[in-house]
């Protein structure tokens, strides 16, 4: 009996415990969300809130009327999707064929790939190169360093490693190339890992802010991060968002509408995400 | 032709020459292999040369750190300086800082940040119910994948003197206001906190791994032992998990010369610019911002060189614990 009472305290705190955790966790998320949506006279009122007795969208009315964020939006969205495809398809092609043990040279192609894991030569030659390749400006700079990584061909490699040998003989059969074979056979196989890899490069491109600092001088090519960033941290909201709006929603109430909308894309994606977390925690933790 | 059929063609010839001599036979084999496989080394090939341009070519870059650069001269024509750039980073009190900030951050980090992932992944595999256990996971995860814009974003909106929650709250309670986002003392504990919110839930995934693979019965065993739940955590799941406890501790050990640049380039202010400069800070202002190439290339490469020791250190004694290591 005692152990029991025991047991009922142990499971009591615990519940305890990781609601405050979660509490903690999503307490940022929920005071930014519900703040957004507060209507301004509300917001000038309070001095603060927790729930809103009115609501307005006049903040995110605001911030979709100012074409230098919808523009920033697109840049990020154009980001992800070109990104994410060309990542997939240099990762997935050269995982495929590492992984095939016929390769010859696939040795020394592994060790080749393990020391770019190892060793970086750090930001100042990267940039030299980027601006040798004239690619300053051009979301290619941001696309091409990122496009895959020594821990993404591994990891993608050892998906393709568990892939019998005996599904290419029988296309080999059928008068398909290793090309075709990829394509035809090996890609609709791996679609799901092809889709959690996907997910992972698409927050990763969505989230791109260093390198869109340093290779995009040119501001009204910047991706929402940078933009969110100055809006944030440098507070220059007022030269960096013109619009047609004459009475302008409490800075920061737009602030918080503006993380908002770059946080949604990630909570869109979020529940497929959640499917892969096996894989992509060891992606996660290992990126860049 | 089918994979197959080539290997036993060329083992044919292979047996066909075996007098005109092991070598040509070889190169006659691997001729063979790769007139096969032409298709299969098209398909690495844009991937090769990502690696080749993206990750060796900026290795090329590293002799800057030897000379005084010129981006008219170029790395052809550019004069060498030897170790003069190294010379002068060792003298330079930015040095010590540097190296003070980059070791203070990660040990704080270590002492704090390291075992809560050990304990919340302990405390949600002790939860009973599943739906609990999964809607508390689904929130913890989630900070992982926000960018570190959005986390300082979030952080500024919060805590700042000015409009922020929390000092709002504390202005209504007639308490004083608390300054943590300019204050050089909680600098390196806010980054902490900051690491801590976002990727101590993601950080339970390996550890919740780990306990997943415990046979059910050693509970058993040691419930019947008279064992309480403390107990159980202490005599069964920990040690079931302590190899990957020690592995990760070892492997945080190779990126002590890593401070999250994006993080601290975010949070960082001229109130508290003695205690957040880092390598990577560094490197960025006065390569990037102050057009010192050479220099900051040297300063770079020695972090890159020290961490590779790290690494490769930290590797070999994971290895020497009876683990595989990770390369």
């Amino acid at each position: 009996m005692k152990q029991f009472a025991g047991d009922r305290i142990f499971n009591g705190l615990n519940v305890l415990l990781l609601s405050l955790v979660a509490l903690v966790t999503f307490f940022p998320i929920y005071y930014v969300l519900v703040v957004s949506f507060t209507d301004p006279s509300e917001y000038m009122k309070n001095q603060f809130i927790v729930f809103p007795q009115k609501w307005s969208t006049i903040s995110y009315e605001y911030l979709l009327s100012s074409k230098a964020f919808v523009n920033s939006l697109g840049a990020s969205a154009y980001l992800a999707v070109v990104g994410t495809l060309c990542s997939l398809v240099v990762s997935s092609a050269l995982a495929y064929g590492l992984s095939r043990r016929r390769l010859r040279g696939r040795r020394f192609l592994m060790l080749f790939i393990l020391i770019t894991i190892l060793f970086q030569p750090g930001i100042i030659p990267n940039y030299m190169l980027i601006r040798q390749l004239d690619l300053i400006n051009s979301y290619w700079a941001i696309i091409l360093p990122a496009l895959t990584s020594g821990w993404n061909v591994l990891l993608m490699k050892g998906f393709f490693d568990s892939l019998p040998d005996e599904l290419e003989e029988a296309a080999s059969i059928d008068g398909c190339n290793d090309i075709s074979t990829w394509i035809r056979i090996i890609l609709p196989l791996s679609l799901p890992a092809l889709a959690a890899f996907g997910l992972f490069f698409a927050v990763a491109y969505w989230n791109t802010y260093f390198n869109a600092l340093l290779y995009i001088t040119n501001s009204a090519k910047w991706p929402i991060q940078v933009i969110l960033q100055n809006m944030l941290i440098s507070a220059s909201t007022g030269d960096l968002l013109s619009t047609a709006y004459t009475e302008k929603p409490p800075s920061q109430t737009l602030k918080m509408a503006a993380v908002i909308i770059a946080t949604v894309p990630i909570l869109f994606v979020y529940p497929f995400l959640q499917k892969h977390f096996a894989k992509g925690a060891l992606i996660g933790s290992v990126k860049g | 032709m089918s994979p197959k059929a080539t290997d036993y063609h060329s083992l044919q010839l292979h047996r066909g020459n075996a007098g005109t001599g092991k070598r040509a036979d070889s190169i006659r084999r691997l001729r063979s292999d790769l007139k096969r496989d032409k298709y299969l080394y098209l398909l690495i090939l844009p991937g090769i040369l990502f690696f080749i341009i993206f990750k060796y070519f900026p290795m090329y870059g590293i002799l800057m750190a030897f000379q005084k650069y010129s981006p008219f001269a170029g790395i052809f024509n550019s004069p060498w300086v030897g170790l003069e750039h190294f010379n002068r980073f060792f003298a330079n009190p930015d040095f010590l800082q540097l190296l003070r900030n980059t070791m203070a951050i990660n040990f704080m980090q270590l002492i704090l940040f390291f075992p809560l992932p050990i304990v919340l992944a302990i405390l949600l595999n002790e939860l009973r119910s599943e739906r609990f256990k999964r809607i508390v996971q689904s929130i913890v995860y989630l900070p992982h994948f926000l960018s570190w814009v959005i986390i300082a974003g979030l952080t500024f909106l919060l805590f700042a003197t000015g409009d922020g929650f929390i000092n709002n709250v504390l202005a209504a309670l007639g308490l004083p206001k608390w300054n943590v986002l300019t204050n050089p003392n909680l600098f390196w504990i806010m980054l902490t906190a900051q690491s801590i919110w976002k990727e101590a839930g993601w950080g339970t995934i390996i550890f919740l791994a780990a306990i997943a693979g415990v046979n059910m019965q050693l509970y058993e065993a040691a419930r019947i032992d008279g064992a309480n739940r403390l107990r159980q955590i202490w005599h069964v799941t920990l040690p079931a998990i302590r190899t990957v406890i020690v592995i990760l501790l070892i492997l945080r050990l190779g990126s002590i010369m890593d401070v999250g640049f994006e993080q601290v380039f975010l949070m960082a202010n001229g109130a508290v610019s003695e205690v957040a400069d880092v390598f990577d800070t560094y490197v960025y202002r006065v390569g990037i911002q102050q057009g010192q190439f050479s220099y900051s290339t040297a300063v770079g490469l020695f972090k890159s060189i020290v961490g590779l020791t790290l690494v490769l250190f930290s590797n070999w004694l994971a290895k020497r614990f009876g683990e595989e290591g990770v390369y």
